[in-house]
């Protein structure tokens, strides 16, 4: 382990100084899972990353870049840490950046000060991570950041007694913490906590357990992927939803190229997010419209899409910032405060915590045309990581 | 009580899923003396098939199932034909092993390839989907189905092997081949035979179980260790021992995710350690 760490800093100091004299081609590698269950998600990295350079071309100044992939496949620590030092290594990578899992980005997060390369995180959603480096600016959106809402949301709406059910991992801790501490502050009470495993595939039980706890909310946290859709169809078909419950999510439990397979028993579940396809703005539109003219199927586009576009953004002004030069500091400082309009909405960098600042939306499963889609009805403005920031 | 029924009914119906789709693989295991790791690809191929049938050709899910269940044993064919026929029963195990989880790595990258790497649902007629009044709880009515599907399977697979000529062949040529094959029985045809049925099970459990297993590129290996228990707890070849095992052990899971969902799969494992400390060849299984 000290070997490789050693080696690591060798090859990067010889990095660093090869790369000066051809500074012409600036590499940032992405990690991000482009095979496996969840590789819709890797796909739309790519996919916002594309539509970023589509848009702006690949140069910053004199300055090419070039984005090399690479397969995150799962949440596997190990594997993402051998990736990045191989990146780092091998490729010479300048920036890293994508990271669909928090465990993943933990794991990169202690080569990044070593190796003085700043990380653009472009999904992870645990609070923790930007305080594991100076040299992580995030792009995507943090628990807190989207359940807080998502309690208010519940209480203005009357519900009462909840029972959160959350898959157990980083990110679903902080969503049952935020919901909780947001839901109990306005009065409301929360009568059951579930913790589900990361493979869970069967969720009768669960949906027995909340039904028993007589609840009248449920709040849920799943990772976008094939749990979620298991999750919903559990919900309607033990007849939770004909009886009367209701169910509060983040949007990653209904993603848009799940909501078909949803079907229209969907209609109507509610969830706060950052992110929705139908948004309605001309950032948007283009942003899509690029997609779509690159090859991309609108049907496929997720959140990790315009993550990935912001966060191409973000590497983009910290090239021009730092002239192609590897200075990570300078590179971070540059993009802190930053404030542009993401297909998304207005967004900011926060310079404390370099954490996006963004509105998150309340949705509503509907269908339009035929086609089910999250509609946004209320907008909550600029929120903070709620974990990290006060206000 | 009436908690305790439902989570016998959420346990009976995971159970039937696990026995439908393991009965296939203990046929293999228990007749053929394949210990074929690619029978969980073998359902996946099936719920491709379905879901393919469904969402792309407009068929019927009764229509589904049955494209699912003869596509599934046109493609095993060729597979018979060029690799498994060379490890019936006589080969060790490593090469078994070897070929077999070769082919589910060729398939799992080919249904990647072909499919995409997203979820593939196999939608519900009206008359299996929504939610289904039993008096005391709601219950999916899809899982009545596929209750149902189990105890037709167990007893049709019965029927077949201890009651016709076939079984009688197929016994006799599982429990010595040369003999059987000097009396005149063509037991390659019966292994064919036998093989397409392990293969056409294993993708109707694929179909029918997808609400519980939904079916991706990963499917393959993914649920391919549940299945190998659910084998060896109940004894491989015993129809009444895999009944019996995906029954104990689709309990054992639905329990422990009711009482105790943080801890995860601990409750199956447990069970299977139990089972098979006092049963070392599975609850039904022959010494041979």
């Amino acid at each position: 382990m000290k070997k490789s760490a050693t080696l690591l800093s060798a090859a990067v100091a010889i990095g660093l100084m090869t790369g000066g004299a051809s500074a012409d081609v600036i590499k940032v590698g992405v990690i991000g899972t482009m095979s496996g269950p969840y590789a819709l998600f890797g796909k739309n990295f790519k996919m916002g990353i594309d539509a970023w350079v589509a848009e702006h071309g690949n140069k910053v100044g004199s300055h090419t870049v070039e984005f090399i992939y690479r397969d995150e496949e799962s949440p596997n620590p190990a594997k993402s840490k051998a990736l990045a030092q191989e990146l780092l290594v091998k490729d010479k990578v300048q920036y890293l950046a994508g990271v669909y899992f928090t465990p993943d980005a933990m794991a990169i997060a202690p080569l990044l000060d070593e190796s003085k390369t700043p990380l653009v995180v472009m999904n992870a959603a645990t609070s923790a991570i930007v305080q594991k480096s100076p040299y992580i600016v995030r792009t995507s959106f943090t628990m807190w950041q989207n359940t807080v809402p998502a309690a208010k949301v519940a209480k203005t709406n009357g519900s009462k007694k909840v029972a959160i059910a959350v898959s157990d991992y980083g990110p679903g801790i902080d969503a049952e913490a935020a919901f909780k501490k947001t839901f109990e502050a306005e009065g409301g009470k929360v009568v059951e906590a579930i913790r589900m495993p990361l493979n869970t595939t069967d969720f009768g039980p669960i949906m027995q357990r909340i039904k028993d706890s007589g609840a009248d909310t449920i709040f849920t946290f799943l990772p976008a992927g094939p749990p979620t859709l298991g999750f919903v169809k559990a919900y309607i078909d033990n007849g939770l939803k004909a009886g009367g419950v209701k169910l509060m999510s983040t949007g990653d439990v209904v993603t848009e190229p799940d909501l078909p397979t949803i079907g229209d028993a969907g209609i109507g579940i509610l969830s706060t997010y950052h992110y929705a396809v139908s948004h309605d703005s001309p950032e948007n539109k283009a942003f899509i419209a690029q997609i779509v003219k690159d090859g991309g199927k609108l049907d496929e586009i997720t959140m990790t899409s315009v993550a990935a576009y912001d966060g191409a953004r973000v590497i983009y002004k910290m090239i021009e910032a730092t002239d192609g030069k590897r200075d990570p500091a300078k590179a971070v400082d540059a993009v802190k405060g930053m404030k542009w309009i993401s297909p998304r909405g207005p967004v900011s960098i926060d310079p404390d915590t370099r954490h996006i600042r963004q509105n998150v939306y309340l949705r509503t499963v509907e269908k339009v045309d035929g086609k089910l889609i999250n509609k946004e009805i209320k907008t909550f403005e600029a929120q903070p990581d709620w974990a990290l920031s006060s206000k | 009580m009436q908690t305790i029924l439902s989570i016998g009914l959420d346990g009976i119906s995971y159970g039937m899923v696990l026995f439908i789709i393991s009965i296939g693989l203990s046929i293999m295991m228990g007749l053929m003396r394949v210990v074929n790791l690619a029978h969980g690809a073998f359902a996946m191929i099936g719920g491709y098939l379905a879901s393919y049938a469904m969402r792309d050709l407009g068929a019927g899910y009764a229509l589904a199932i049955v494209v699912a269940v003869i596509g599934t044993i046109i493609i095993s064919i060729p597979l018979e034909i060029l690799l498994y026929r060379r490890i019936y029963r006589k080969s060790d195990a490593l090469t078994q092993l070897l070929l077999t989880i070769g082919i589910t790595f060729v398939i799992i990258g080919l249904a990647n390839f072909i499919f995409g790497p997203t979820l593939k649902a196999i939608p519900l007629p009206n008359a299996l989907s929504g939610p289904l009044d039993i008096g005391f709880r709601m219950i999916p009515t899809h899982r009545v189905f596929v209750i149902v599907c189990g105890v037709i399977t167990a007893l049709a697979l019965w029927l077949l092997i201890d009651k016709t000529e076939f079984g009688i062949r197929l016994r006799a040529s599982v429990d010595n081949s040369d003999m059987a094959d000097s009396l005149g029985i063509r037991t390659e045809w019966i292994y064919a035979a036998t093989f397409a049925l392990a293969v056409g099970l294993g993708a109707f459990g694929g179909v029918v179980g997808a609400e519980l297993l939904p079916i991706e590129p990963f499917y393959a290996l993914r649920y391919m260790v549940t299945f190998l228990v659910v084998v060896s707890v109940g004894g491989a070849g015993s129809i009444a021992g895999a009944l019996a095992a995906s029954l104990l052990l689709g309990l054992a899971d639905t329990t422990g995710k009711y009482l105790a969902p943080e801890y995860g799969e601990f409750f199956f494992y447990l069970a299977v350690i139990v089972i098979a400390f006092l049963f070392p060849r599975g609850l039904f299984g022959r010494a041979h």
